[in-house]
């Protein structure tokens, strides 16, 4: 009965990293550029929502932020990255990680390295039993759901959506797409936008469920890049699936004994590159290649 | 008859030899006036120049980004304690088979994150140091996640040992950069060059990419456990935190990308640029890397190429490893 409860844990717990996973996966799809700042976005986020929650309510919080990260994502795609695009591949790498130091260390100034969480109050304690062992708390649930519904809502957006498909045509070909009058810098500050907006859902559910510090962004993007990978490039489905790969193989692993449960997920990850490359759900959907 | 030359550096550049063997002379001799702390100080610059050289080497004419490099850092470092202390080998053998080591190491490895390319490459190579410095903290003999000292040197009074790492500092970066200057004047160089230049078209025109990136993979894996084992030897402590820390890339990252991405000399200058730097802002806490963060983006977009171009506007190259054409319309043979 452990690994049951271990192993549903893992699978709820996935529905985050698909969340973390998605926008990144998002933004190489349209733009080839990995974000390498992501995860310092969605802990931007988690602290800019205790922030604001402060003075007014966690509703309030949420509902302000994430549309400011957006703005924020569509603000520094317009701005800095579409230039660095123009300049081959390396330079928009620089940028966001140049973006991630900043952006720690902002934080680190501002917040100090004490960690953190957002207080969600009986929230986060209450659960649905499910049998006399198993126990779904939740919050847990909640971010699984959050990880299905975003996924949900990206595939009906990128396939029946006029924004959409748009951003799959540049994603194909941006020069045939910018012939056809399609907006290419605006499309990758949209594509930036919904980026950082998922990253904001995901890092806000990741402040309620741990304790979080500055330096957790790289963490948040390396959990983000094993779901992407394991999933397989350029599936939305597949990135889900990774997610909860990657969740319920830390959960197996913690099980065994706490340290190894983020080795386990990396051993996952390592199995999946060195055995199936192109990861487990490969196929082609969506805006993505 | 037009008649046009291909020469690899020009009129003052023969002189350089001379000029290098005279700094490697006053470096060597340099611990009979200089203090102690001099000496430290020369060692950090010393292993700087070292890491902006390999990363540059690797990312810029090897189209390699990676941000997993602190992986040999940490390796190098690990195994000079081993070797030195364990095995009770010569500290500076025990350097020489750090970096083979390193080497070593690399191969398997290679193969593992070349699966991956562009940015995934990158975030591939920080994973795979991440779970090195995972295994490495299970690993009681090397001190688990506390780390463990470097006993080599014990015997030693403080100022020989410090001469003598800065002995094996001058040493190690006099032969990576007379290797690197060779390297990159070889067969393997010209492919190199034309990698960094445009990948696919070298391809096409029979450079084997991949070979020539695996061999730079390995070759700069030897130099980073150098540089590993240098700084062990400099702090005399192995902490797994910090040897596998995610910020030696984010300094080799600035240095080069100030300095000059795919020239040799860029990152050198690069290198000593930042030593100032860190010197002047250390006291201001985390400012400091978040002024870096914003003079890196700074650079990259208005000069992309970096200071050492913008400097010398493409013209002098202190380490002649391209070839370049002299026409003869000059002396009106047209």
């Amino acid at each position: 009965m452990v690994w049951t409860n271990a192993i549903v844990q893992g699978l709820l717990t996935g529905g985050l990293y698909a969340l973390l996973a998605s926008g990144l996966s998002l933004i190489f799809g349209v733009m080839r550029i990995v974000n390498l700042a992501h995860g310092d976005f969605s802990i931007l986020a988690a602290y800019a929502v205790i922030s604001v929650a402060m003075h007014t309510n966690l509703i309030g919080g949420i509902v302000l932020v994430l549309p400011v990260m957006a703005l924020l994502g569509y603000f520094l795609q317009r701005t800095l990255l579409n230039k660095s695009l123009a300049m081959g591949v390396l330079s928009p790498l620089l940028i966001t990680f140049a973006f991630s130091i900043i952006i720690q260390n902002v934080l680190l100034q501002v917040y100090t390295a004490n960690n953190k969480s957002i207080l969600t109050g009986r929230f986060s304690s209450e659960s649905i039993k499910i049998s006399k062992d198993l126990q779904i708390g939740l919050l847990p649930l909640v971010t699984f759901l959050a990880g299905v519904i975003v996924t949900v809502c990206l595939h009906y957006f990128l396939n029946h959506s006029q924004l959409g498909r748009a951003l799959r045509a540049t994603s194909d070909d941006p020069m045939a797409a910018d012939l056809v009058g399609i907006n290419n810098r605006h499309i990758y500050g949209i594509a930036t936008a919904i980026g950082l907006f998922s990253a904001g859902i995901g890092g806000v559910l990741f402040g309620m469920r741990t304790q979080f510090a500055p330096s957790f962004g790289p963490i948040a993007l390396v959990f983000a890049f094993e779901a992407v990978i394991i999933g397989g490039l350029g599936s939305l489905w597949g990135t889900l699936l990774g997610g909860v790969v990657l969740g319920i193989a830390q959960g197996i692993g913690s099980q065994i004994q706490p340290a190894y449960g983020i080795l386990a997920g990396h051993i996952v990850f390592i199995a999946v590159l060195v055995l199936r490359p192109q990861g487990l759900l490969p196929k082609q959907m969506g805006a993505q290649k | 008859m037009i008649k046009e030359r291909i020469v690899r550096g020009a009129g003052f550049t023969r002189a350089l030899p001379i000029f290098f063997v005279l700094i490697v002379l006053v470096l060597a001799t340099l611990p009979k006036y200089l203090g102690v702390m001099y000496q430290v100080k020369f060692v950090q610059a010393f292993i700087l120049i070292l890491l902006a050289t390999m990363w540059n080497l690797l990312a810029g004419f090897g189209g390699l980004v990676s941000i997993g490099q602190q992986a040999f850092i940490g390796i190098g470092a690990y195994a000079l304690v081993y070797f030195a202390d364990i095995l009770n080998l010569n500290p500076f053998v025990a350097t020489l088979f750090a970096g083979i080591f390193c080497g070593l190491c690399a191969i398997p490895l290679s193969f593992l994150v070349f699966r991956l390319a562009g940015g995934y490459f990158a975030i591939g190579t920080w994973v795979v140091a991440e779970i090195i410095k995972l295994f490495t903290v299970q690993i009681s003999a090397l001190g688990g996640g506390s780390g463990i000292s470097l006993a080599a040197f014990s015997g030693m009074g403080r100022e020989t040992r410090i001469a003598a790492v800065y002995w094996s500092a001058v040493v190690t970066i006099v032969v990576v950069l007379l290797s690197t200057i060779l390297l990159m004047r070889s067969r393997l160089g010209l492919g190199l060059t034309a990698m960094r230049d445009d990948n696919v078209a070298a391809g096409v025109l029979g450079v084997k990419v991949m070979r020539y990136r695996r061999i730079v993979f390995v070759v700069v894996a030897m130099g980073f456990g150098f540089a590993g084992s240098l700084i062990a030897m400099s702090n005399l402590r192995v902490q797994p935190d910090d040897i596998f820390s995610v910020n030696y890339s984010a300094i080799m990252i600035f240095m080069v990308v100030i300095g000059g991405l795919g020239t040799i000399e860029g990152p050198i200058l690069g290198a000593i640029l930042y030593y100032f730097l860190q010197d002047r802002l250390r006291d201001y806490g985390a400012w400091y890397l978040i002024v870096l963060g914003i003079i890196a983006i700074v650079t990259v977009l208005t000069a992309p190429k970096g200071l050492w171009p913008l400097i010398t506007r493409d013209r002098i190259s202190l380490f002649p490893t391209k070839y370049r054409v002299i026409s003869p319309t000059k002396d009106g043979a047209r």
